[in-house]
C-alpha cells in the first residue's frame, strides 16, 4: 500500500477519534458562585445556552485553556487537554482549536491575510496560500485579502474570523456569542456556510448563546447551563419542548405555568388529575408521580390552547372547562386572550378566529387542552 | 562649546536607550501581564528613582559597585579597577535611574492591548514569544518609543547620580550638565549659557515629540491588568 495513502489513512482514523469532546469541570469563581458542569460533545453543533451571568463563557474558556478549572478532566477523543487527577494541562497554544470571540478578536494592525494565516505559519508557504484561498473562496471574502479589519464591513469581519478559526482544522471549534451584531439572514447564511465546511470536516462545534430560539433552531445538542450548573441537556426538542426545569419554560414561551396537586392517578392511561391551585379546574395531564396529594407545576404553550364558544363534543382532547374572557390584546397577527376560571389562562388565536367566534371580552367559553399540552416542569430548587 | 562633554552625554544617554530597550520591555511587559500578587514590590522598586533624590540612589550606586561589595569585587576583579568614577560606572547608574522612565510607559501601553488578542493569538498556536513580538508590541510601539525617548531626555539632564558615581572627569564622566556647573563655578556664564541652551532646546525637541506620539505618557501604573 502507498505510503501516503497510509498516512492518510492514519490522519482519518485519528480525527475520527478525536471528534468528540468530553468535559467534566469544577471551577469556583468566589466563594459564593462556581461553575459545576459535565456534558458531552459530539460532531456537530452543541449548544450551550442559558441567562447571562450563568458561567457558559467561563466554561468556554475552560475548554480553550484561558481559564484553569479547579478540578475535572477535558478530553477530545483520546487526547487529554485538562486532567486535574494526573495533572495535565495543555495551554491554549497546544490544544489545537479554534475560537470565534464575540468581539472577533481579528488583529488590526494586520491584513485580513496576514489574520488569516497567522495559525499556520508552519505549514508550507503554497500549501498555506492554497488552504486560505479555498476557504475564503468558501465564505466569500476572497477579495479582501489587502484590507485591513476596520475597512471591511461587520459580516465580512465574522466571516474572515471564522475563516482564521478554520485554517488551522481545528479538532473542535468554540463560538461565543458569535454574529450577534449580524441581522438574521446575515446569520443563517455564515451559519450554512460553517455547516458545509463542517460536513466534511466533522468536529465538534460549541456554540454559547443566551437566545433560546438560536440554540433551538440550530443546536443538534442543547446544553442548559444556568448558575453554573447544568440543568438540562439533549436535543433542542426534549430539552425546549418537554422542559423539565422552570427557567427553560420561561425562555420558550410557556406563558401559562400553574401550581397544582395530584388528586388522582390512573396507571393504565398512563395519566393523572391535578387540580390547579386557587381554581376548581382539574387538568388530566401525563403521569409523572406516584402519590396523591404531591405538588407539581404545569406549563402550557398560549397556542396549545383551544377555545370553543360551546361545550365541545367529540374530541380527543380531555379537558374542556368553561371560562370567563377577561381581555383581548392584539400583538401582531395574534390575538392574546386572558381568560378567568379560577386560574388565569393566556391563550393565543388568530384575528380571524376572534372575529368568526366573536370573542369580545365578558364572553363565556370553553377552554381545551390535550393531556399531553401539559408539561410538568421541576420547581427551581 | 565643550563638544566633549556633549558627545559624552550623547554617548550615555544612547547607550542607556539600547540597554533599557532590552531591559524594560521584558519588565514591562512581566508587569503587565503576570498576576503574581506581590508585583507591586517590583513596580515600586521600580518606580523609586522617580520619588527618591539623586544623592541617596548615587550614594548607594556608588556603595554597591565599591570595593566592599560583591558586585564591586568582582568587577574590579577582572577589569583591575573599581566601577566608580569610570563610564561602565556611570551607566549602569544611569539605566537605574532612568529605568521607571522606559518601563511606565512601557507597562501602560502594553496592558492596554486586548486580552482577547492574545488569547486569540495563543489559540491560534502562537508562542508567548510570537504573540509578543507580533501582536503586543505593534500595537503599543508608541508606548516603546515614549519610554525610550523619555529616557534618553531624562538621561542628558540627570545630575546628582552622575556627580555622586562618576565624579567629573572630563572625557569620562563630565557630562554637560557637570560642565555647565563647572562654569557657573568657575563664573563663565557665558560657557555655562550656551550649553544650558542646547540641552534645554534638545530636550524641549524631544518632548515635543514625545507628546505628539502619545498623550498619556505621565500615566500612572496601569489601571487595567
Amino acid at each position: 500500500m502507498d505510503s501516503s495513502l497510509v498516512s492518510t489513512m492514519a490522519g482519518q482514523a485519528n480525527e475520527a477519534r478525536e471528534a468528540h469532546l468530553s468535559v467534566r469541570v469544577l471551577r469556583r469563581l468566589s466563594k459564593t458562585f462556581s461553575i459545576e458542569a459535565a456534558f458531552d460533545a459530539p460532531s456537530g453543533f452543541t449548544m450551550l445556552v442559558g441567562p447571562s451571568g450563568g458561567g457558559k463563557t467561563t466554561l468556554l474558556n475552560c475548554v480553550a485553556g484561558l481559564v484553569r478549572p479547579d478540578a475535572g478532566r477535558i478530553a477530545l477523543g483520546s487526547r487529554v487537554l485538562f486532567d486535574s487527577a494526573s495533572n495535565v494541562n495543555l495551554s491554549a497554544a497546544e490544544r489545537h482549536l479554534g475560537y470565534l470571540f464575540q468581539n472577533l478578536a481579528l488583529f488590526p494592525h494586520l491584513t485580513i491575510e496576514q489574520n488569516v494565516q497567522y495559525g499556520i505559519t508552519k505549514v508550507p508557504r503554497d500549501e498555506r496560500r492554497t488552504r486560505m484561498m479555498a476557504l475564503l473562496e468558501s465564505f466569500h471574502i476572497a477579495d479582501l485579502l489587502a484590507r485591513k479589519p476596520n475597512e471591511i464591513s461587520g459580516g465580512q469581519r465574522q466571516r474572515a474570523a471564522l475563516a482564521r478559526s478554520l485554517v488551522t482544522n481545528p479538532s473542535l471549534l468554540l463560538l461565543d456569542e458569535p454574529l450577534v451584531a449580524l441581522d438574521m439572514s446575515a446569520k443563517a447564511r455564515i451559519l450554512d456556510d460553517l455547516r458545509s465546511w463542517n460536513a466534511s470536516h466533522g468536529i465538534p462545534i460549541l456554540y454559547v448563546t443566551h437566545s433560546p430560539e438560536e440554540a433551538f433552531a440550530l443546536g443538534e445538542r442543547v446544553v442548559v447551563i444556568e448558575s453554573g450548573r447544568i440543568v438540562a441537556q439533549g436535543t433542542p426538542q426534549n430539552v425546549l419542548t418537554k422542559p423539565r426545569h422552570e427557567t427553560i419554560a420561561q425562555w420558550v414561551g410557556f406563558e401559562n405555568v400553574f401550581d397544582a396537586t395530584v388528586r388522582s392517578l390512573s396507571d393504565s392511561q398512563g395519566t393523572m388529575l391535578c387540580q390547579l391551585d386557587g381554581s376548581s379546574v382539574e387538568l388530566e395531564v401525563p403521569l409523572v408521580r406516584t402519590e396523591t396529594g404531591a405538588r407539581v407545576r404545569i406549563a402550557i404553550r398560549a397556542g396549545d390552547i383551544m377555545v370553543a364558544t360551546e361545550r365541545p363534543h367529540g374530541l380527543s382532547a380531555r379537558n374542556a372547562f368553561q371560562g370567563k374572557l377577561v381581555s383581548l390584546r392584539n400583538e401582531g397577527v395574534t390575538v392574546t386572550l386572558t381568560i378567568e376560571s379560577g386560574a388565569t389562562f393566556e391563550v393565543h388565536v388568530t384575528p380571524s378566529a376572534r372575529d368568526e367566534l366573536g370573542l369580545v371580552a365578558g364572553r363565556r367559553v370553553w377552554l381545551v387542552i390535550k393531556t399531553y399540552s401539559c408539561n410538568l416542569i421541576e420547581p427551581d430548587r | 562649546m565643550d563638544w566633549s562633554a556633549v558627545f559624552l552625554t550623547l554617548r550615555l544617554a544612547l547607550a542607556v536607550c539600547v540597554i533599557l530597550l532590552i531591559l524594560g520591555m521584558p519588565i514591562a511587559s512581566w508587569l503587565s501581564f503576570t498576576r503574581w500578587r506581590w508585583k507591586f514590590f517590583v513596580e515600586s522598586i521600580v518606580a523609586l528613582p522617580l520619588v527618591l533624590p539623586p544623592t541617596v540612589l548615587g550614594f548607594y550606586v556608588l556603595v554597591a559597585m565599591g570595593p566592599s561589595s560583591p558586585l564591586g569585587r568582582w568587577y574590579s576583579s577582572f577589569a583591575g579597577h573599581g566601577l566608580a568614577f569610570t563610564f561602565p560606572g556611570l551607566l549602569i547608574a544611569s539605566v537605574i535611574y532612568s529605568l521607571p522612565f522606559a518601563v511606565q510607559p512601557m507597562a501602560a501601553a502594553f496592558s492596554q492591548v486586548d486580552r482577547n488578542l492574545i488569547n486569540a493569538s495563543s489559540i491560534l498556536g502562537a508562542s508567548r514569544m510570537r504573540t509578543f513580538f507580533r501582536i503586543v508590541l505593534p500595537l503599543s510601539i508608541g508606548g516603546v518609543i515614549t519610554g525610550i525617548v523619555l529616557s534618553f531626555a531624562h538621561t542628558l539632564g540627570e545630575f546628582g547620580v552622575v556627580l555622586m558615581v562618576g565624579g567629573n572627569i572630563p572625557g569620562v564622566t563630565r557630562t554637560i550638565s557637570i560642565a555647565i556647573y563647572d562654569h557657573v563655578q568657575a563664573l563663565d556664564y557665558g560657557g555655562a549659557n550656551r550649553l544650558a541652551l542646547l540641552l534645554m532646546a534638545f530636550s524641549f525637541i524631544t518632548l515635543s515629540i514625545t507628546y505628539a506620539l502619545n498623550r498619556r505618557i505621565w500615566a500612572v501604573w496601569p489601571l487595567h491588568r
